[in-house]
Formats: C-alpha cells, sequence, structure tokens
C-alpha cells in the first residue's frame, strides 16, 4: 500500500478548511454557511484521522475523535437547521445579514 | 319548721324571681311576673318572720364562708342576725311584700310591666342581702345593687329626658357617697384588719377608752363611712337626688325612696356604731349634718306644689332626723324612728300613688276635695300623716319623742330647739298636703277621680294598722322594750322620758296643724300674703336652696369643661407631641433624601454616564451580523498565530 | 400530646392558617369555619391544658425546652404559670368569640383570616414565651398581622392609625430589645432563660437603666400616660373584632411584661421605680376618665376607658403586696372581657347604623331592648358594680394601694365616680330619651350577636360572685412573686 505523506494529508485538510472559511465569512445564505462549517469540522477529522496513523501509539483514539466529532457535527447541524426552519418561520429570510437582533 | 340556715333563702327567693323575670317576664309571663315576685317576697317574709321573732326573743344566729383571701385574712361571707338585723328583716319584708302587692294594682297595663317586677325583685334580694350581711363588702355589694334597682326603676320610663336625667343624677350622686363609704371600711381594714360586723365589735368594745388602737385612722373610718349615708339617705349635701328621684313609679319611690333604701344609710351608721362610739369627734359632724339635713329638707317642703315633692321632702327631713340621733348616739331612738317611719312614709307614698292613679294629676293645686271620692285613700293617708306628724298615740309620736329627748338629755339644746321647728314645719307642711288635696273646692274640673282598686287599698289599709301599733314596743306602754333590745347589742346612752320633752312635741305637730288649717281652709288668702310678705325666703324655699343649680353650674359644668380641655390637650399636645416627632423626622428624612439625590446618587449618575459615553464607542462593533463576528474571531486567531511565529 | 401541648395550644392556629391559604379565595364561608374551628380547638386545647394545670405550684409548669440557636444559647423554652395561664385563657376565649364576630368582614377574608390566626399564634407565644430572645420575637411577631389587620380592614384613617401603632410599638420594643441584650450579657453564663435569669445579682444602677428599657417597651402597650395616643385611633379605626383583640389581650401583654419579666429581674429598680409607677397609674386613671367624659365618638370614649382602667392594673402593679398584684391580674382578666363586650356592642351597632357618634342615638332602648339589656350590663361592669367581675378587681386594688399610699387610692377613687359618669352618660345618650327617628328601622342584636356576648357576660357575673374560683389560680405565683421582690 502506497503511503500518502502525512504533509499532503495535511495541505489537504487546510485547503478544506480555507475553503470552509471562505464560505462561512461570504455566504449570505445561512444554510450556506452551516455547509461551510461542516466543511471546516470535515477538515479537522481529516487532521485527527492522519495524526493519529502517522505519531500515536494507538490509532485507534484518533478514530473514536472523529467520530465524536461527526455525532456532534450532525446535532449541531439538526439544531442549526431547526433555528434556521424557525427564523423562517418568523422573518420569512434565511439571509444571514438580514437577521442582526443582537445589534446595538 | 324554718331554722336560722334557711335563712339564705330569703335573699336568694327575690333573685329566682328577678332572673326569671328578665328573661321569661315579657314573653311568657306577662301579668304572672307580679305573682311571682309577691310569692317569692311572701316566701322570704314566711321564712324571715319566725327567725325575727326568735331574735326578738334572744336568740342570735350567724353563718359563714370564706369568699376571698385579703392577703393571708380570709374575707367572710354570710349573715349576721342581731338585733339589729332583725329588726331591719322584720320591716323590709313586711313593708316590701305589701309594697309589692300595691304595685300589682298600680303597675297594671304598663308596656314593661314584668320588667318592673323583675328590678323590683332584684331590688328586694340586694336589701334583704343587705339587712342580713355579717361584713361591709358583703354589705356594699348589696348597697350598690340596690343604688342599681334605684337607678333603673327611677328611670323606668325613660322616654322622658326628665325620668334619664334623674336616673343619672341619682346614681351619680349617691355613687360620690359611695366612694367615701369604699374608702372608709378600706381604711377600717387597714386599722384593725377584719371587715366583719361581729369582728369589728367585739375588737372595738375591748378597747373604748384605751389608746391601743389608732384612732386618728379610725376617726377617719368613721367619717368616710358615714359619707355612705350622706348619699344614701340623702343628707345634706347630697340630698339633691332624692326628690329628682320621684320621676320613678310611685310604689317604687315607697319602697326605694322612702321605706327602705334611703334608711339604709342610717342602718350603716347604726351597723357602725361601735365605731362611732369611739371616736366621738366624728359624732357631732354626724348630728350637725342630721339636723341641718332635717330643718333645710322641711323648709323646702313648705312650699312645693308636687305631690310626691312634699313627700320627698319629708322623708329627707325624717331622714335627718335619724341621723340626728345616731350623732346624739340615740341608737335606739334612731333605728326606732327608722322602722316607724318606714310604715308611715310608705302608707303616705301609697296613698300618694292612689291619689294619682285615681286622678292622673301630681300638682296639689289642681286637686282639693277629694275626701268623698277617695275615702279609703284620704282616710289611711290621714292616719300617715299624724303619726308623722308626731300626734300619740300614733308611731311617729313616740319615735319623734325619742329623738328629741336624745337632743334634750344629752344637754344640746340648739339642736332640740331645731327639732322642734322641724316638727312643726313638718305638722303645718303634712297639713297643708292635705287639706289642699282631700278638703275644700275640687280646683280643676277636668279632673275626674275614683277609689282605686282593692288591690291598692288593702296594702293601704294594713301599712295604716302598722302605722299605728308600731309605735308600741318602744313607748312607755311596753317599758321602752325596743330600746333595751337594741342596747344588747352595743350600749350607748339612754335618758330618763321627760314630761316637757312630750309636751314640746305635741304642743308644737298640734299648732303646725291649726296653721295649716287656718290658712289652707278658712283664710286662704294667707298663704300668698306671706309668700308676699317673706319674698327672699319664699324663693329660698321654692328654689331649693338653689342646690341643683350650684352643682350644675360649680361641679357638673366644670368636669365636662375639664374633660373637653384633657381631651383638647390629648389630641393637641400629647397626639400633637406624637405628631411632630413624626413630622420632625419627616423633614430629617427630607433632608436625608436631598444628601441622596444630589450628592450620593450624583456620583452613581455621573459614574453611569461615563460608562454610557464609553459604551456608544464600543457598541459600534456590536452588529449584529454574525458573519463579521465570525471574521474577527478568524482575525484575532490569525494575530494569536503571527504573534506566535514570531516568538519562536 | 399531652407532653407538647403547649407548642400545640401556640402552633395549631399556624396550622390553621396555612391550611387557610390552600383554600381557593372564593369559598369565604370555608374559610370562616376554618378559621372558627382552629379557634374552637385552641380553646379545647387551652381546657385540657386547664386539666393538667397544678393551681397549688408557684413555679412554671408544663415546660418544654429545646435549643434554638445553640450558639448564642437561644431555646425555645416554653411555660405556663398563675400569671400566664389566665392570660392565654382569656386569649383563647376572646380570639375565638373575636373570630365569631368577624361577620362584618366583607372582602379579602382568606388574607383577613390568614393574618387573624397569626396574630393568635404570636399572642399565644408572648404569654408562653420564658426564653426572651424568644419572647422578643413573638413579641414583633404580634405586630405585622395587627398592622395589615388595621391598615386594610380599618375605617377611614386606617393607615394613619396602623402606622402609628406599628411605629410606637416597635419603638418601645426595641428598647426592649437594648434591654433584653444588656441582660443577656450582664449573665454569666449568657443566657435568655428567665428561670435561670431571675435571681441573679445585679446592680442597681444596672437594674434602673435595663428596667427603664424594659419600661418603655411595655408603656406602649399598656399603654401608660403620655405613651397612649396610638391606642385610641387604633381602636376607632380598627374593624371591630380587631378592637376586641386589641383591648381584650393585647394591652394585657404590657402589664403581662411587668410582672413576667420587669418585676422578677429587677427587684430593686422595682421598688426605685414605685413611686412613679404609682403616679402614672393614677395620671392614667383620672386622666382618661376625664377624657372618656369628653367623647362623643362611641369608640373612642371605650378606647379611652380602656387607658383608665389599664392604670387600675398599673395602681395594682405599684402597690407591690398581695392584694394589690392579685387585683391586677384579676382586673387583667375582667378587662378582657367587659371591653371587649364593650367594643362587640359598638360593633354591633355600628353594622346597623354605620354611625358612632353617640350625641345621634337615644331612646334605643326601646327599639332595641335586648341590646339595650346587654348594653347597659356592660357598662355596669365597667364601672364597677358590685357581684360583676369589674367590682373584685377594682376593690383589691384599692386594697392593696390603700396599704402603699391613701393619697394615690383616694385620687384614684376619682376614676370610679368618672367611670360611672361617661358609662351612664353613654347609657342615657344612646338608650335612653326619646327615639330618633333616623334610627327607628334597627333592628334588635341577633342570636349569633348575642353567642359573642354571653360567654363573656357569664365569666363576668361567675367571676364577680366568686372570685376565688379565678383567683385560686394566680395566688401562689404571685405570693411567690412578691418573694423574689422581698417584700
Amino acid at each position: 500500500m502506497i503511503a500518502i505523506p502525512l504533509q499532503h494529508i495535511l495541505i489537504f485538510s487546510l485547503l478544506l478548511f480555507a475553503i470552509g472559511l471562505y464560505g462561512a465569512l461570504v455566504r449570505r445564505n445561512i444554510i450556506g454557511i452551516l455547509i461551510s462549517i461542516e466543511l471546516m469540522v470535515n477538515a479537522s477529522n481529516i487532521n485527527l484521522i492522519a495524526f493519529s496513523k502517522y505519531t500515536s501509539l494507538s490509532p485507534e483514539t484518533g478514530q473514536i475523535f472523529a467520530l465524536f466529532v461527526i455525532a456532534l457535527a450532525a446535532t449541531a447541524a439538526a439544531v442549526g437547521l431547526a433555528i434556521v426552519l424557525a427564523l423562517y418561520r418568523i422573518r420569512k429570510t434565511v439571509q444571514a445579514d438580514e437577521v442582526h437582533l443582537l445589534k446595538w | 319548721m324554718v331554722t336560722a340556715n334557711h335563712l339564705i333563702w330569703v335573699p336568694v327567693l327575690p333573685f329566682i324571681a328577678f332572673v326569671v323575670n328578665i328573661f321569661f317576664g315579657a314573653r311568657f309571663l306577662k301579668e304572672r311576673a307580679a305573682w311571682l315576685s309577691v310569692a317569692t317576697s311572701t316566701v322570704a317574709c314566711v321564712i324571715a318572720l319566725p327567725i325575727c321573732w326568735a331574735v326578738f326573743r334572744g336568740a342570735h344566729f350567724a353563718n359563714d364562708f370564706t369568699w376571698l383571701m385579703l392577703g393571708t385574712t380570709p374575707l367572710k361571707f354570710g349573715y349576721l342576725m342581731d338585733p339589729l338585723s332583725a329588726t331591719l328583716l322584720f320591716m323590709v319584708t313586711i313593708v316590701g311584700t305589701l309594697i309589692q302587692v300595691y304595685a300589682t294594682g298600680y303597675m297594671h297595663g304598663d308596656p314593661r310591666f314584668s320588667r318592673f317586677f323583675a328590678y323590683v325583685s332584684l331590688f328586694m334580694s340586694a336589701m334583704l342581702t343587705l339587712v342580713i350581711s355579717n361584713n361591709y363588702l358583703l354589705f356594699f355589694m348589696a348597697w350598690e345593687i340596690m343604688g342599681l334597682c334605684s337607678y333603673l326603676l327611677i328611670g323606668f320610663y325613660f322616654e322622658k329626658d326628665s325620668a334619664a336625667n334623674a336616673s343619672k343624677k341619682a346614681f351619680l350622686t349617691t355613687r360620690v357617697g359611695d366612694i367615701g363609704f369604699l374608702l372608709g371600711f378600706l381604711t377600717l381594714f387597714t386599722a384593725i384588719g377584719t371587715l366583719d360586723f361581729a369582728q369589728m365589735n367585739t375588737l372595738l368594745a375591748g378597747h373604748v377608752g384605751h389608746t391601743a388602737l389608732n384612732t386618728g385612722l379610725l376617726s377617719m373610718a368613721a367619717l368616710f363611712i358615714f359619707c355612705g349615708t350622706i348619699g344614701k339617705s340623702a343628707q345634706f349635701p347630697l340630698h339633691v337626688w332624692l326628690p329628682d328621684a320621684m320621676e320613678g313609679p310611685t310604689p317604687v319611690s315607697a319602697l326605694i325612696h322612702a321605706a327602705t333604701m334611703v334608711a339604709a344609710g342610717v342602718f350603716l351608721v347604726a351597723r357602725s356604731f361601735s365605731l362611732f362610739m369611739l371616736v366621738p369627734n366624728v359624732l357631732p359632724i354626724v348630728t350637725a349634718i342630721g339636723t341641718i339635713t332635717a330643718f333645710m329638707a322641711a323648709f323646702i317642703a313648705l312650699t312645693q306644689n308636687d305631690i310626691k315633692r312634699v313627700l320627698a321632702y319629708s322623708t329627707i327631713s325624717q331622714l335627718g332626723y335619724m341621723v340626728t340621733a345616731m350623732g346624739l348616739s340615740g341608737l335606739g331612738a334612731g333605728t326606732f324612728h327608722l322602722i316607724t317611719h318606714a310604715f308611715f312614709k310608705a302608707l303616705l307614698f301609697l296613698g300618694a300613688g292612689s291619689v294619682i292613679h285615681g286622678t292622673h294629676v301630681q300638682d296639689i293645686r289642681e286637686m282639693g276635695g277629694l275626701f268623698k271620692k277617695m275615702p279609703h285613700t284620704a282616710v289611711t293617708f290621714i292616719i300617715a300623716s299624724l303619726a308623722l306628724a308626731g300626734i300619740p298615740p300614733l308611731s311617729g309620736f313616740w319615735s319623734k319623742d325619742e329623738i328629741l329627748l336624745s337632743a334634750f338629755g344629752s344637754g344640746n339644746y340648739l339642736v332640740f330647739g331645731v327639732l322642734l321647728l322641724t316638727a312643726f314645719m313638718t305638722a303645718f307642711y303634712m297639713f297643708r298636703l292635705i287639706f289642699l288635696t282631700f278638703f275644700g273646692q275640687a280646683r280643676n274640673h277636668d279632673v275626674h277621680a275614683h277609689e282605686s282598686p282593692a288591690l291598692m287599698t288593702l296594702p293601704l289599709w294594713c301599712l295604716a294598722v302598722g302605722s299605728v301599733v308600731i309605735g308600741i314596743p318602744g313607748s312607755p306602754f311596753m317599758h321602752h322594750w325596743f330600746q333595751k333590745f337594741m342596747a344588747e347589742m352595743v350600749h350607748y346612752p339612754e335618758y330618763e322620758p321627760s314630761a316637757v320633752v312630750m309636751a314640746c312635741s305635741i304642743a308644737v305637730a298640734v299648732l303646725g296643724i291649726t296653721l295649716a288649717f287656718v290658712m289652707y281652709l278658712k283664710k286662704t288668702t294667707w298663704a300668698p300674703a306671706v309668700a308676699k310678705k317673706f319674698p327672699s325666703f319664699y324663693r329660698l324655699s321654692f328654689n331649693k336652696f338653689y342646690f341643683d343649680e350650684f352643682y350644675v353650674t360649680y361641679l357638673i359644668k366644670p368636669f365636662h369643661a375639664l374633660g373637653r380641655l384633657l381631651f383638647g390637650f390629648d389630641a393637641n399636645v400629647v397626639d400633637g407631641g406624637v405628631n411632630g416627632t413624626a413630622s420632625v423626622t419627616m423633614f430629617l428624612s427630607g433632608v436625608k433624601q436631598w444628601i441622596d439625590t444630589y450628592i450620593v446618587d450624583g456620583f452613581m449618575n455621573f459614574l453611569g454616564t461615563a460608562v454610557y459615553f464609553l459604551n456608544s464607542v464600543t457598541k459600534r462593533f456590536q452588529t449584529g451580523v454574525v458573519q463579521n463576528y465570525l471574521l474577527l474571531a478568524f482575525l484575532g486567531f490569525l494575530v494569536f498565530i503571527i504573534l506566535e511565529l514570531k516568538l519562536t | 400530646m399531652t407532653s407538647h401541648i403547649l407548642s400545640w395550644i401556640i402552633f395549631t392556629p399556624l396550622i390553621g392558617a396555612f391550611t387557610i391559604l390552600f383554600v381557593p379565595k372564593s369559598s369565604a364561608p370555608l374559610i370562616k369555619w376554618i378559621a372558627l374551628a382552629t379557634t374552637a380547638v385552641v380553646l379545647g386545647l387551652v381546657c385540657h391544658a386547664l386539666t393538667l394545670f397544678q393551681p397549688g405550684l408557684s413555679g412554671f409548669q408544663m415546660m418544654e425546652r429545646t435549643s434554638w440557636i445553640p450558639q448564642f444559647n437561644v431555646q425555645y423554652l416554653l411555660g405556663t404559670d398563675g400569671i400566664s395561664f389566665p392570660m392565654v385563657g382569656l386569649t383563647a376565649i376572646i380570639s375565638l368569640l373575636a373570630c365569631l364576630a368577624s361577620g362584618s368582614i366583607k372582602e379579602r377574608h382568606k388574607e383577613y383570616f390568614f393574618l387573624y390566626l397569626l396574630l393568635e399564634t404570636g399572642m399565644m407565644a408572648s404569654f408562653l414565651a420564658l426564653d426572651l430572645f424568644l419572647f422578643y420575637v413573638v413579641w414583633e411577631v404580634v405586630l405585622v398581622p395587627m398592622y395589615f389587620l388595621i391598615g386594610i380592614w380599618g375605617g377611614p384613617r386606617r393607615e394613619y392609625a396602623a402606622i402609628k401603632f406599628f411605629l410606637f410599638t416597635l419603638a418601645g420594643g426595641l428598647f426592649m430589645l437594648l434591654g433584653i441584650l444588656s441582660v443577656y450579657f450582664a449573665a454569666t453564663p449568657h443566657t435568655f432563660d428567665i428561670t435561670q435569669l431571675v435571681g441573679m445579682p445585679r446592680s442597681l444602677i444596672f437594674q434602673q437603666v435595663v428596667f427603664m428599657a424594659f419600661f418603655l417597651g411595655f408603656a406602649v402597650k399598656v399603654p401608660i400616660f403620655p405613651f397612649h395616643t396610638w391606642l385610641p385611633d387604633a381602636h376607632v379605626e380598627a374593624p371591630t373584632p380587631i378592637s376586641v383583640i386589641l383591648a381584650g389581650i393585647l394591652l394585657k401583654m404590657g402589664t403581662y411584661g411587668f410582672f413576667r419579666f420587669s418585676y422578677p429581674l429587677f427587684p430593686e429598680a422595682t421598688h426605685w421605680f414605685q413611686p412613679t409607677m404609682a403616679t402614672l397609674a393614677i395620671i392614667g386613671i383620672v386622666y382618661g376618665g376625664f377624657v372618656a367624659l369628653a367623647q362623643t365618638d362611641f369608640k373612642k370614649m371605650v378606647a379611652y376607658s380602656s387607658v383608665s382602667h389599664m392604670g387600675f392594673v398599673l395602681l395594682g402593679l405599684a402597690a407591690l403586696n398581695a392584694n394589690g398584684f392579685r387585683g391586677a391580674m384579676l382586673q387583667m382578666f375582667t378587662h378582657g372581657t367587659i371591653t371587649g363586650g364593650l367594643f362587640l356592642l359598638v360593633g354591633v351597632l355600628y353594622d346597623r347604623s354605620h354611625s358612632r357618634d353617640m350625641n345621634g342615638f337615644g331612646g334605643l332602648g326601646a327599639k332595641m331592648p335586648g341590646y339595650a339589656g346587654i348594653l347597659t350590663f356592660f357598662a355596669l361592669a365597667s364601672l364597677g358594680l358590685p357581684a360583676l367581675s369589674g367590682f373584685v378587681s377594682e376593690f383589691l386594688v384599692l386594697l392593696g394601694s390603700y396599704q402603699y399610699s391613701k393619697l394615690a387610692t383616694g385620687l384614684s377613687t376619682l376614676g370610679i365616680i368618672l367611670a360611672a359618669a361617661y358609662l351612664l352618660y353613654m347609657v342615657q345618650r344612646v338608650l335612653l330619651g326619646k327615639l330618633n327617628p333616623k334610627w327607628a328601622s334597627l333592628t334588635d342584636i341577633k342570636f349569633v350577636e348575642i353567642l359573642t356576648l354571653a360567654p363573656l357576660m357569664v365569666l363576668i357575673v361567675v367571676i364577680g360572685v366568686y372570685p376565688s374560683m379565678i383567683l385560686n389560680y394566680m395566688i401562689p405565683t404571685l405570693d411567690a412573686l412578691l418573694k423574689t421582690l422581698k417584700v
């Protein structure tokens, strides 16, 4: 099995994270922001797995963490979508810059 | 068989009648209330008379139980049957029962019929308790309850303002005397440590002439106790209530305000006689009060026109006689006159009641010529008047003679003279009353007189017989048995009968009657002429020496004024102080509020303003757009990364 | 239950009060019945305690002792004796009758009866507490419900009256608290336990100062001239049953305080204060009598007559001898019954006519014979007619004070004459004379109202006829107190 070097994987995850961050910062649609956050979470998951494989004495640790993160991401997405749904019902919009209730 | 222990039933039976009548009288008993009262009174009489008889023959009964602990001294309530109480018990039960029988007829048809008999029964109960009581406290309690009955019965027709006023006046005036009495026996208790009559007599009898007891304290006690007499027996200067008390129904005037209750004051002195004998410096005061009262009241009676008021002043005058007798150490004479007076004065009042019942007027100027229309009333009334005037051999003569003898024998010729003059006036005003009422022409033709029913005339005749014969036990016919009987209890000086005194007494009585006959039947123009001749005397007599006006101006009004003054003081000064404290506190708290608002709070507000200003700058970061925050977080993160890289 | 009978007496009303909280506001009759049942149960418990009470003993009985705040040696200490037990009985009786008379309360029943029962707890505890700290707490507990009862259900000037009452009593109470604390700190070991505090030696000057502090607390409650002006206002504004409680029980807490705390704790100061006490008593008697004479408001007259009658309690206290003490104790009891009855009667008339102006009445004797009879009865009892209880107590007080001072006794008798004057004047203005046509439609007293008055009348007559019946319960304790005072 050809071993992919660690650096490659890290660069990949960095790219993935950067895309996610960009999306989270510039997208106006809240659902888009949520998807972008998922990208960032998965980028970190890849990191976890990679480090676990290459550096850890017991590779299971990283995998377990990754599973946790996936579960958390799922719940966060569910809650986030619920909020979006509720928001849409009240305000009839899913555009993030139109919802600035916490403004001074 | 009646024994001494049945004696407690004597006051208890009328009390039961009171309770039954007051609770069930108006609704269930109605007219039968009277019969309940009369029946209980009669049974009390039946129980009392054999016991009295036994005492008259030398027996002596007493019984008691501990009622209350005064400190460590037990106060025992019970009865004491000695010559004095037996005599009074005899009189009260008989006269009381007769008057109640009379009242049954007199009060017939009154809307508060049963209430009247309830009160009368309560009165009988109290009076009988008083008579047989064995100590001052029980005596005082009964004494006050009698005062209450007097109050209730004077104010019996309370819809009339005059009756309501008279009842209040009677209660308050006697109350003043009663308080003196209360203080008197408190003083006595302090001095000798007992309130029991028998114990007191024994204690004091052993000390005559000795200084072992505090005579100052005893004198004070005697003087204060005498205040009770002044109030209850309507002596000068507290006599003003008795004439007004005539607002009550006439049987009440007869029972309470002539025969029994007012005599209780004299009875009190008689009861405390061993005390009075021990403090001779008090006796002249007693004599003086009695003499002044006797004279003054007789003088007022000369000009009164209300049949009951004349009798009321006559009662005061005769009570003055009794008190004078007591002051002259004449226990026997005073008590004797008390008994005879009870019979003929009760008879006079009942007669007057019969006249009022038959004519519905009380003013003697509207009467006249009633003899033919009311023969029974007139004859009995004349018998009683003769007794009162002191015509032998009627009872009043013997008892009055004894009093005059006391004054004469003890060398008090001034008192003797005044009493003789009073006797003259007594005969005069009584026969003025008789001639104006029963003889001459009818002056008011609207008055249609009729004789009273037998229920009323029968008691009249019974009392008339009593008025005639009751003087015999104290007369020479029975060798002054009564006086000796009294002396068994407490020793007092006795005097040899004097022909001079008797002659004087008869002479003034006859003179008085003759003068009245001339002035009011033969030469009817004389009376107004005399009144015109001595206008100041006439006014003084007619206006009762202005006592009422004096009291109202100098006592009652100032009392009320003082009350209002103190109330003003209370509302303005004392309460003003309280409210002033409140105002000062409010002012101070106002100052504190200013400090709070402008200094303490000012500083706080300054801090607040400063923070607000800062806030207006910093709040700009708070855009509300979530991505701005995320961007800031990311930038912050970058800054940390760069710093981290630079450091390493 | 027998072993904690006093606690039961105290807390039963509290249980009732909290039961009421669970009843919906709308079911007023149920609330009334609960309150009535509770007060009746308390009376039952007191009757039960009466069977356990041994009149011959002079010390405390049925004591209960539990540590409450051990850090400061504060205890939950209860007990009763011949001084407090009659007061407990009086409280139970008056509370029940006043509860029965609460029909005139037309609004906010739930709050009313809750506060009412809370008040009963406070009063019972005040008479039973033997720990000074506990006493102070329950003393203040009494104030709060009273404040609301006057302030919410009172007459037109109720706020003024309630605040005046509250501030007056609270101010006095604070002085008392200072006194309590100084007694606590002066005692070795530090304790609030009255049974231990009595008999401890204290310097005269300390006694005098602390006696005065206690005096201020109790004087307001009695009330002693010149601290009495809250009384007429509070009485006039309070609703009838609360006036009854106020006159019947609250005033007695002041004189009870003298008997229970001031006298046994500071015997030397008591002797030092005797002349002042007698003077204040005389002022109260005569002054109250005169001011009562000047009243036109029926209720205010009864209020001022209370000042006069409580003066007799003080006079008995000032006499410092057996008869004076007995008279004072008996007067406390009888004044509660008599004046309570008079206030009830004022209420009966006020409910019908909505007027208390005596000059406006007249001739009601013919219109309301039952009422007239009962009013006359209570007036006579109040003016000290023999064979009614007021006489016996006044007689004993006078007998006691006579041994102390003839002058004081003489002056105080003026109060008796004044009492006769203002009461008969009242009777005349209300009952006698011609009927004022304005009141022609008034109805006579009802059965329920008679029910509230009849027990008081029975008590008045029974005590008046045979006072030993109740005095026997008081005498051993009072004699023991006299020994403490070294008279």
